[in-house]
């Protein structure tokens, strides 16, 4: 198996496959990731996302997006992370139905502008709010393979320390990669925990963010609930990010 | 194939048959962009008609406002997944800013333009007829920028991302010309009930 990533764009027509589930983590409280193995899969690249369609006995059928987490790594998986919608419809059939050996309708990948290459370049500014990290991981986790020596820098919100998606991963990543730095903050914690900041994003974090790269981002990457990407765009047009170099993808109400 | 274990929602009597295939119902309204909201003055507010390159007629916001207002009271189905019903807008119907500019529709296939450099091609035929305005307000307040104010495109029988947002032109052009959202990878027309979500399908 080849060790480069496996970077492919979306395919010039989008055909539904099954994809066989090998792994399942319970990654927090309200968060199931599930690793997949599509039966027919040319590899992705960072930031892109899969439909995935459900089908009942009587043939009725639910879709929904799911960005994809892991990095284009050439193992033929990807890895899905799953929120938990208490009055969703396919969220607890996830977390309460799916088991290791089900398979799972899916196609992809799908998307061509919330992407990022080796080749586009950084510094890369990514700020993320809760489950919004998750195509941001992906960019994460390859470029620290594909192009180290890119400099990143990740502003993370959850609610509490224990919604924190790969909290291990990115603290040990922040610690150990020069060319990588975290500001992770929780707006509903009190309990301090180390490297892990408190409040909502402002403009300060930002500016902390900006400062920690060696040069302006070429782009700054913005994922999460649509009142987040809001706030988080305003403190980034404010802190002088051109609007051109800002991608932004929301989810939610 | 079905999903084991996998019964669903149903959506309830009179929902279901209103639904295009893949796409579930929201209260909600929410928002999606591929960048931050713009922010656009109405005093440096421009729509223009262009035929090619040419501009045929360009509108400030008051001489815009002047134009016939219609309403439209529509259902609207986003690519994304999401459907809201009844949504009431108000605004300059297509037909009337061609009627102002004193042309009829010169070519098969025209382009939204918007103030965040975001475009999408929807073939004339789908702004014509009294199926598409450019909206200013929604539920009878000035829409919010957030949701596409000052104006936005609506075409509301095809996916959601063909109602550009922030609209500032329509340009028609000699042929079917991909816009943003279509150089990536999205369906030229874009009908949700034949469930064109991507090209190809």
């Amino acid at each position: 198996m080849s060790s480069l990533p496996d970077i492919a764009p979306q395919p010039a027509r989008l055909v539904w496959q099954p994809a066989a589930v090998v792994a399942i983590t319970r990654e927090t409280p309200r968060v199931k990731i599930f690793r997949l193995k599509p039966a027919d899969w040319h590899g992705f690249t960072a930031g892109q996302h899969v439909d995935v369609r459900l089908t009942a006995p009587d043939g009725y059928q639910a879709e929904r997006s799911y960005s994809i987490g892991s990095a284009p790594d050439g193992s033929g998986e990807i890895e899905l992370v799953i929120d938990l919608i208490d009055e969703g419809e396919v969220s607890p059939f996830f977390h309460e139905v799916v088991e290791i050996g089900d398979e799972i309708e899916i196609r992809g990948p799908i998307g061509g502008h919330f992407i990022w290459r080796a080749e586009d370049g950084g510094p890369l500014l990514l700020i993320a709010g809760g489950s919004g990290l998750v195509p941001l991981m992906s960019v994460l986790r390859y470029r620290a393979q594909a192009a180290p020596e890119i400099p990143a820098a990740l502003i993370y919100s959850a609610r509490r320390r224990e919604d924190l998606i790969w909290c291990g991963e990115l603290l040990r990543r922040a610690a150990e990669d020069p060319n990588f730095s975290l500001f992770a903050t929780l707006s509903r914690e009190t309990a301090p925990t180390e490297g892990i900041r408190h409040g909502r994003i402002d403009r300060a974090l930002v500016d902390a963010a900006l400062e920690s790269l060696p040069a302006p981002p070429k782009t700054t990457f913005l994922c999460g609930s649509n009142p987040f990407v809001s706030a988080a765009s305003t403190f980034a047009l404010d802190a002088g990010i051109p609007f051109a170099s800002i991608k932004a993808e929301r989810y939610g109400g | 194939m079905a999903t084991r274990g996998f019964i669903g929602k149903r959506p309830t009597d009179g929902v279901g048959d209103r639904l295009p295939p893949g796409q579930y119902l929201t209260e909600d309204f929410p928002v999606l962009s591929a960048g931050p909201t713009p922010r656009v003055g109405l005093a440096e507010w421009r729509f223009t008609l262009k035929d090619g390159v040419r501009p045929v007629m360009s509108w400030d916001w008051e001489a815009f406002n002047r134009l016939p207002q219609s309403k439209l009271t529509r259902d609207i189905h986003c690519v994304t997944k999401w459907s809201k019903f009844n949504t009431a807008w108000s605004g300059v119907m297509v037909d009337d800013i061609l009627a102002e500019a004193g042309i009829a529709a010169p070519s098969e296939w025209t382009l939204a333009h918007a103030y965040d450099g975001y475009t999408t091609n929807v073939p004339t035929e789908d702004l014509v007829g009294g199926k598409a305005m450019v909206a200013t307000h929604f539920e009878g307040k000035p829409l919010i920028a957030d949701h596409g104010g000052p104006a936005r495109l609506l075409v509301p029988h095809l996916y959601f991302w063909k109602s550009a947002k922030w609209v500032n032109g329509l340009q028609f052009t000699r042929r079917d010309e991909a816009g943003f959202w279509e150089l990536r990878g999205y369906h030229m027309r874009g009908d949700p009930w034949r469930e064109q979500r991507f090209t190809g399908d």
